[in-house]
């Protein structure tokens, strides 16, 4: 599709924040000849990246992101950037300064978040495939609202150079698509260690200490939590039949503090981002909005140029984080962290996988949500526990409900994106 | 949480927010710290039992060397400030 044709395909949807005027290919590899959209928190040298907020409305990239060089040297051709949450931080790309983004399938709809962008562009095929990032479910979530494939990759296999920071203990960029193998494919060209981010991983750094035996383990009682949709339950039992007439053994698990996962992420995730946002100043880039001295220009800059969801995630960050509440807060989350990720590394011991559905509703009604975070913040339920204890975990389209599309997710053990790949494409018969 | 108290937080955070913002965040805070105040009920005991290998965390360094060529990425970054004098970002006097 030439730029213009996407342009006026994105009418009505705002996929894009920028759709590039002469997208070329850099090289010849596994992506010769695919199209590729970047969620715009995904540095691409002398082009605009601005996270969707106002204070890096026009931030030019200085360098390119690892992702980025990888794109390029595999053929690949980059066409846009995408929408998102500002900075990341939402679950429907309402919290974007610029735009909504609409569900292709409904456009009074939300396309899911924070990556919604990159999932309503590859739904509708403005792209053949796409990248987002997802720190507690901003690319799985919103590619089950959109009916594409969403993989959160292992913590640390995939190079966050060049990615901007918003929770830096659960960030991972990994790829949207149409089908699995296509995910699988640019799955492997943006993995691998690289110099620049500390915290990749190397093959060796998980050994596998299990092998593949068809195991899935469905945790019920989490599933049965409160607020999860009929349809997403029904939804669930007929995956797992499918499953099961695939060969596949169901089983019951229960990791007692699963109950614990929204808590934990949402107190690491505010008290990081508060962290992560103190960068923006007004002085070394982006927008700048004069006080009356040094220090109210901070205040000035800051207060104008955040969003709403971001200014209310770094004060509560701030909050967590402040020295009387520090232990009853954030000291605990850490505490959980460490309990989730332990059940879950036992667990990935008798099971080779976890399933849970991806969301507890189809996407819900521009606006919907709007006036209450905390509602917001629990649609996040079956996502979060991958973010929290490093897992990678792949979302698949699995029906629909009333016209709206649903997705179940798999989680396998740290490193063993292997068996979502497998158990992904049995699933679809890829 | 009253909206004194949003405001000195907002302070803390180096953001300025009004009056009427804060008061409506207060009730927003009071509502999500009730709820992700469960995490005070995951027993310290039971975790004084994990191994370590159950939660890596290593410090990974690197070598101080191959630096990139000097004033390589200068012009660009510097070309990203909002007040410039030379090779210097500008800002307010401080004292």
């Amino acid at each position: 599709m030439i730029p213009d044709e996407i342009r006026v395909k994105d009418k009505d949807i705002h996929a894009f924040l920028e759709v590039f005027n002469n997208p070329k290919s850099y090289g010849n590899g596994l992506l010769s000849g695919k199209t590729v959209a970047i969620k715009d928190n995904i540095l691409f040298d002398g082009h605009k990246v601005s996270a969707a907020s106002k204070i890096l409305e026009n931030f030019f990239a200085t360098y390119d992101a690892t992702v980025v060089k990888k794109l390029k040297e595999a053929g690949a051709v980059i066409i846009g950037r995408t929408n998102m949450d500002e900075f990341a931080m939402g679950s429907s790309t309402e919290n974007s300064a610029f735009d909504v983004t609409k569900n292709p399938y409904n456009l009074k709809h939300v396309a899911g978040g924070s990556s919604g962008g990159s999932a309503a562009a590859v739904a509708v095929g403005m792209a053949d495939i796409a990248l987002g990032s997802d720190t507690g479910g901003s690319i799985r979530q919103p590619a089950a609202f959109c009916g594409v494939v969403g993989l959160k990759p292992t913590y640390g296999r995939v190079s966050r150079y060049g990615l901007m920071a918003y929770g830096s203990s659960l960030d991972q960029i990994g790829p949207l698509a149409k089908t699995v193998t296509e995910a699988e494919i640019l799955y492997k060209v943006i993995k691998g260690q690289d110099k620049m981010d500390s915290t990749t991983i190397s093959d060796e750094t998980y050994p596998v200490v299990k092998k593949f035996s068809k195991t899935i383990g469905v945790p019920r009682s989490f599933v049965e939590s409160e607020g999860v949709s009929s349809e997403v339950k029904q939804n669930l039992i007929e995956s797992v039949e499918k499953f099961k007439s695939l060969g596949y053994k169901i089983v019951d698990v229960n990791p007692p503090n699963l109950k614990y996962v929204l808590p934990t992420y949402y107190i690491l995730a505010l008290a990081e981002a508060s962290s992560n946002l103190a960068r923006f100043d007004g002085i070394k880039y982006g927008l700048h909005v004069e006080g009356k001295d040094g220090i109210d220009d901070y205040f000035k800059t800051r207060g104008a140029s955040f969003g709403k969801e971001v200014r209310r995630r770094i004060i509560l960050g701030t909050y967590v984080l402040s020295s009387g509440y520090y232990d009853e807060y954030y000291g605990q989350a850490n505490e959980a962290r460490r309990m989730i990720t332990r059940e879950l590394r036992e667990l990935f011991r008798e099971v080779d996988l976890m399933l849970t559905p991806t969301t507890p509703s189809p996407a819900w009604k521009i606006g919907e949500k709007s006036n209450n975070p905390l509602e917001m913040y629990l649609e996040d339920i079956f996502t979060v526990h991958a973010n929290i204890s490093g897992c990678p975990a792949i979302s698949l389209p699995s029906g629909f409900s009333d016209k709206l599309p649903l997705g179940i997710e798999l989680t396998a053990d740290l490193g063993r994106e292997d068996n979502l790949f497998v158990a992904g494409k049995e699933f679809f018969g890829e | 949480m009253d909206a004194k108290k949003v405001l000195d937080l907002a302070k803390l955070a180096r953001i300025e927010i009004g009056y009427e913002e804060a008061e409506s965040l207060s009730h927003e805070f009071d509502a999500i710290l009730g709820y992700v105040g469960e995490v005070k009920g995951v027993s310290k005991a039971d975790n004084l039992k994990l191994k370590a290998d159950s939660f890596p965390i290593r410090n990974i360094m690197r070598n101080d060397k191959d630096p990139h060529e000097t004033s390589f990425y200068t012009e660009n970054i510097l070309g990203q400030a909002p007040a410039r004098e030379g090779n210097y970002i500008r800002v307010k006097k401080i004292l």
